[in-house]
C-alpha cells in the first residue's frame, strides 16, 4: 500500500476539521488531535524510511503514471534523505507540541492548526518529486511559519520580526517561481527526473544557469545563507520557543536539501562540466555563512538570538558539505543535519525551560539568579558539546566526513573554518550556560527591551514540569545517540550515493525501473586527524567561553586596546543587522546579483 | 515571439524590488511586493503563449486547433491563490504594526537591532 500521501493528507484534514469546529473545541481536545496527527505522521514517515532502504519509492497522484518517459502526473519521489528529513520534521513537531502544552495559549485551536499546516508543508516538500509541487508545499510551510513567528502579536518584536521574515521569504519564493518558469520554458517539464532528461539534450547556455541561480537564491533565502540570512535571527528571536525547535531543527535545513535535490535530480548532468566552479561558489558561501553566524553568535546577549545565529553558522557548515558535490560530502552534511538538528532542538527546549522559570532570555539578567536548574543545565551542556563535534556525538562523524572530503577536493583550508565555527558556537553556548545555570560572569543592567520579552507560558514557576524536561532530555539524548548507532556512517554514505545518482533516479521515476536498494558503503572509521581536530575545537571553545565569562576581569592597557579594537571590528556587523526590512531586501537583491555574478564567472 | 513580455516581467520585478527597498509605508511595501509577484504572472503567461492560440478548452474546438499552454495558466492561478494568502497575512501584520508603533514607516520601527 502506498502510505506516502497520508503523511500530508492527515495533518491537512486534521487542521481543516479543527478550523471548522474551532468554536466548539477546547484546548485539551485541540492538543490531543494535533499530537495524534503528528504522531501519525512520525509513524508514516518511519514506514517510508524503512521502505526506501530497498530503493526509491515513487507515488503518482491519481494514478497518472508516466507514458513513454513523459511525466503527465505529479509524483511523490521518496528517497532516503527525503524520508529521513520528513521523519526529523515530524519528530521535532511532536516534541514541540508536547512542550507547547505548558505554554499560555488562549487561542486554541488556531495554534495547533498552524502547526499542523506547517508540518504538512514541510513533509510534502521533502517528499515531492516535482518542482512546482515543491514550490506549493514550500509556500504552505512558509505561510504557516510567518503566522507562527508572529504569533505573539501583542509584542513589538514579534510584529516586526514576522514582517521581516514574511517579506524577505516571499521575495525568495518569487525568485524560485521565476526559476521554475524559466526551467519549464526550456524543458516543458516540471518533474525533476524529466527536467534532467530534457536539460541534458538541450543547449547548456545562460538560461539554464540563470534558472539554477534563481532557484538556488530562493532556497538560500529560506536556508539563511549570507547575505540572505538577516530575517532569521529576527524571526527566531520572536517566535514562541517550541516553534523555534522546528525552525532551527528542520526548516533552515530544508533550503539546503532543496538545492541538493534540484542539483542532483535535475541539473547535475546538464551542467556537469561546471561542477568545479559551482563547488567553489558553494563552499565559499558556506564558509562566509559559517564564520559570520559563529561571530554573531558569540556576540549575543539574548539567548534565542544566540541560538539563531548558531543555526546560521551550521547552515553554512551544511552548505560546505553540499558544496563538495560528492556523496561523502552529502553524507557528512546529512548526518550533521540530523545530529545537529536534534542538538539545536534540545538547546531551544532548554531555553524554553529557562524562560519558563526565569521569565527572561537576557544573559545579563539571567546571570543575577545565581546557580540553579541542574537538569536543564545538563541538557544545555549536551547540546553545546554536540556543537563541538566531540566523539561520540553524531556531529563528530559528520565533521570527520566533511574534513576528509575537503582535503580530498583541495579545500583543506576550509577545515579551519569548520573548527573556528564549532569553537565559537560551542564557546558562546557554554558561556551562556555558565551565566544561566551557575551565575558566572559579570552582571550588568538588563536591556531596556526586557519587559517585552516577558512570559509566554502559564503557571507559577514552581519547578520544572516533567513535560518540558523529558522532551528536552530525549532530544539531547537523541543528538548523542545518533553517533552511537552502529553502521550509521556507512548507511548514510549508501543513501548519499543514491541521492547523487541522477540517472538511476530518472530511470526509476520515468521508466518504472526497479529501484536499486541502498548498498551500505565499506566500513568507515574516523582518521586520527579527526580526533586531533576535535581536541583543538574543545580547547578553543573552552577558551572562548572563559573569555566571554571572565574576560572582563582582566585589566591592563594592552587588553583594553585589544578589547576596543575587537569592538570596533564587530561594530559594523551589528550595524548591518538593522532590523529594517528595506535593508534586508537590499541585501537580498545584492546577494542575488553576487550569486549570479559568481555563477557567471565560475560556470562559464 | 516577442521579447516584450519578458522585458515587462523583468521591469516589474526590478521596480517592485526598488519600491520595497525604499518604501516608507508598509502598505506601499506590500503593494510593491504584489508588483514583484505580477512579474511572475507575466513571465509564466508569456512562456505558455502561442501566437494565434486559443483557450485550451476542447469542448467546442477541434483537437487540431493551436492552443496556449494550460499548465502555465494553472501555475499562475495557484500562485495567485498562494500569494493572496501572503498579502492578507502581511496586511494583518501591517495593521498590528500601526497599532503597536503608531506608524507604518519601517524606518521608525526598530524593536530588533544587532
Amino acid at each position: 500500500m502506498d502510505v506516502a500521501p497520508y503523511a500530508v493528507v492527515v495533518p491537512l484534514i486534521a487542521a481543516g476539521l479543527m478550523t471548522g469546529f474551532a468554536t466548539r473545541l477546547n484546548r485539551a481536545i485541540a492538543e490531543v488531535v494535533a499530537l495524534g496527527a503528528a504522531v501519525f505522521v512520525v509513524v508514516v514517515c518511519a514506514i517510508l524510511l524503512a521502505r526506501v532502504a530497498s530503493g526509491t519509492q515513487v507515488y503518482w497522484f491519481g494514478g497518472w503514471e508516466p507514458r513513454a518517459g513523459l511525466a503527465i502526473g505529479v509524483s511523490f519521489t521518496v528517497d532516503a534523505f527525503g524520508a529521513g528529513l520528513a521523519t526529523l520534521c515530524a519528530v521535532l513537531m511532536v516534541a514541540a507540541l508536547v512542550l507547547m502544552s505548558r505554554y499560555r495559549d488562549t487561542d486554541a485551536p488556531h495554534f495547533q492548526t498552524l502547526m499542523l499546516l506547517f508540518l504538512a508543508g514541510m513533509v510534502g516538500f521533502c517528499l515531492s518529486g516535482d518542482l512546482f509541487n515543491m514550490f506549493v508545499f514550500f509556500e504552505l510551510m512558509s505561510v504557516a511559519a510567518f503566522a507562527l513567528a508572529g504569533y505573539k502579536i501583542d509584542e513589538d518584536e514579534a510584529v516586526e520580526g514576522s514582517l521581516n521574515f514574511a517579506v524577505t521569504n516571499t521575495i525568495g519564493s518569487f525568485l524560485i517561481l521565476t526559476g521554475i518558469a524559466l526551467v519549464y520554458g526550456r524543458t516543458g517539464a516540471l518533474n525533476l527526473a524529466q527536467i534532467a532528461g530534457a536539460l541534458s539534450h538541450g543547449p547548456h547556455d545562460g538560461l539554464v544557469i540563470v534558472a539554477f541561480c534563481l532557484l538556488a537564491a530562493g532556497f538560500f533565502v529560506k536556508a539563511a545563507v549570507v547575505p540572505f540570512h538577516f530575517w532569521l535571527a529576527d524571526a527566531y528571536a520572536v517566535a514562541p520557543t517550541p516553534v523555534c525547535l522546528l525552525f532551527a531543527g528542520a526548516m533552515s535545513e530544508l533550503g539546503i536539501y532543496a538545492v541538493g535535490r534540484i542539483w542532483f535530480g535535475g541539473f547535475a548532468d546538464a551542467l556537469a562540466a561546471h561542477a568545479d566552479g559551482l563547488r567553489a561558489v558553494l563552499i565559499g558561501a558556506g564558509c562566509l555563512t559559517a564564520l559570520l553566524g559563529a561571530v554573531m553568535c558569540a556576540l549575543q546577549d539574548h539567548v534565542k538570538r544566540l541560538l539563531a545565529f548558531a543555526t546560521i553558522a551550521y547552515v553554512g557548515v551544511f552548505l560546505i558539505g553540499l558544496g563538495l558535490l560528492t556523496s561523502d560530502g552529502i553524507a557528512g552534511a546529512a548526518i550533521y543535519i540530523v545530529a545537529d538538528g536534534l542538538g539545536k532542538a534540545a538547546l531551544f527546549a532548554a531555553a524554553g525551560i529557562v524562560q519558563h522559570r526565569r521569565r527572561s532570555v537576557s544573559l545579563r539578567r539571567l546571570r543575577t539568579f545565581g546557580p540553579g536548574l541542574p537538569y536543564t543545565a545538563i541538557v544545555w551542556v549536551i547540546g553545546a558539546l554536540s556543537f563541538a563535534a566531540l566523539p561520540p556525538f553524531g556531529t563528530f562523524f559528520a565533521k570527520s566526513l566533511l574534513e576528509d572530503g575537503l582535503s580530498k577536493e583541495g579545500y583543506g583550508w576550509a577545515i579551519a573554518v569548520l573548527i573556528v565555527t564549532s569553537a565559537l558556537t560551542t564557546g558562546a553556548t557554554l558561556r551562556a550556560g555558565g551565566a544561566i545555570f551557575l551565575g558566572w560572569g559579570r552582571g550588568g543592567p538588563p536591556p531596556a527591551s526586557e519587559e517585552e520579552s516577558a512570559p509566554e507560558e502559564e503557571g507559577p514557576p514552581a519547578r520544572v514540569p516533567a513535560v518540558m524536561l523529558i522532551p528536552a532530555g530525549l532530544l539531547a539524548l537523541g543528538a548523542l545517540a545518533v553517533g552511537l548507532v552502529p553502521a550509521l556512517v556507512e548507511a548514510f554514505e549508501g543513501a548519499a550515493a543514491q541521492f547523487v545518482d541522477g540517472a538511476s533516479h530518472a530511470a526509476v521515476v520515468l521508466r518504472g525501473a526497479d529501484a536499486p536498494p541502498i548498498e551500505p558503503a565499506s566500513p568507515y572509521s574516523a582518521p586520527l586527524s579527526a580526533y586531533l581536530y576535535s581536541a583543538v575545537t574543545l580547547v578553543g571553545s573552552l577558551a572562548v567561553a572563559a573569555i566571554g565569562l571572565f574576560g572582563a576581569e582582566v585589566r591592563g592597557p594592552a587588553v583594553a586596546r585589544l578589547r576596543s579594537g575587537m569592538r570596533a571590528a564587530v561594530q559594523p556587523l551589528r550595524v548591518v543587522h538593522s532590523g529594517h526590512v528595506g535593508d534586508y531586501v537590499a541585501w537580498l537583491v545584492a546577494g542575488v546579483a553576487l550569486l549570479g555574478a559568481s555563477f557567471a564567472i565560475a560556470l562559464q | 515571439m516577442s521579447f516584450l513580455p519578458y522585458a515587462v516581467a523583468a521591469w516589474l520585478m526590478v521596480v517592485g524590488l526598488y519600491g520595497i527597498v525604499t518604501s516608507r509605508n508598509l502598505v506601499h511595501l506590500i503593494v510593491c511586493l504584489t508588483v514583484v509577484q505580477s512579474s511572475t504572472y507575466v513571465l509564466l503567461l508569456a512562456i505558455g503563449y502561442r501566437s494565434g492560440g486559443t483557450a485550451p478548452i476542447f469542448a467546442d474546438i477541434p483537437t487540431s486547433r493551436r492552443v496556449v499552454d494550460p499548465i502555465v495558466a494553472t501555475l499562475t492561478l495557484t500562485d495567485v491563490v498562494v500569494e493572496a494568502t501572503v498579502a492578507a497575512l502581511l496586511l494583518v501584520l501591517a495593521v498590528q504594526a500601526h497599532r503597536r508603533f503608531g506608524t507604518l514607516d519601517p524606518n521608525e520601527m526598530g524593536a530588533l537591532r544587532g
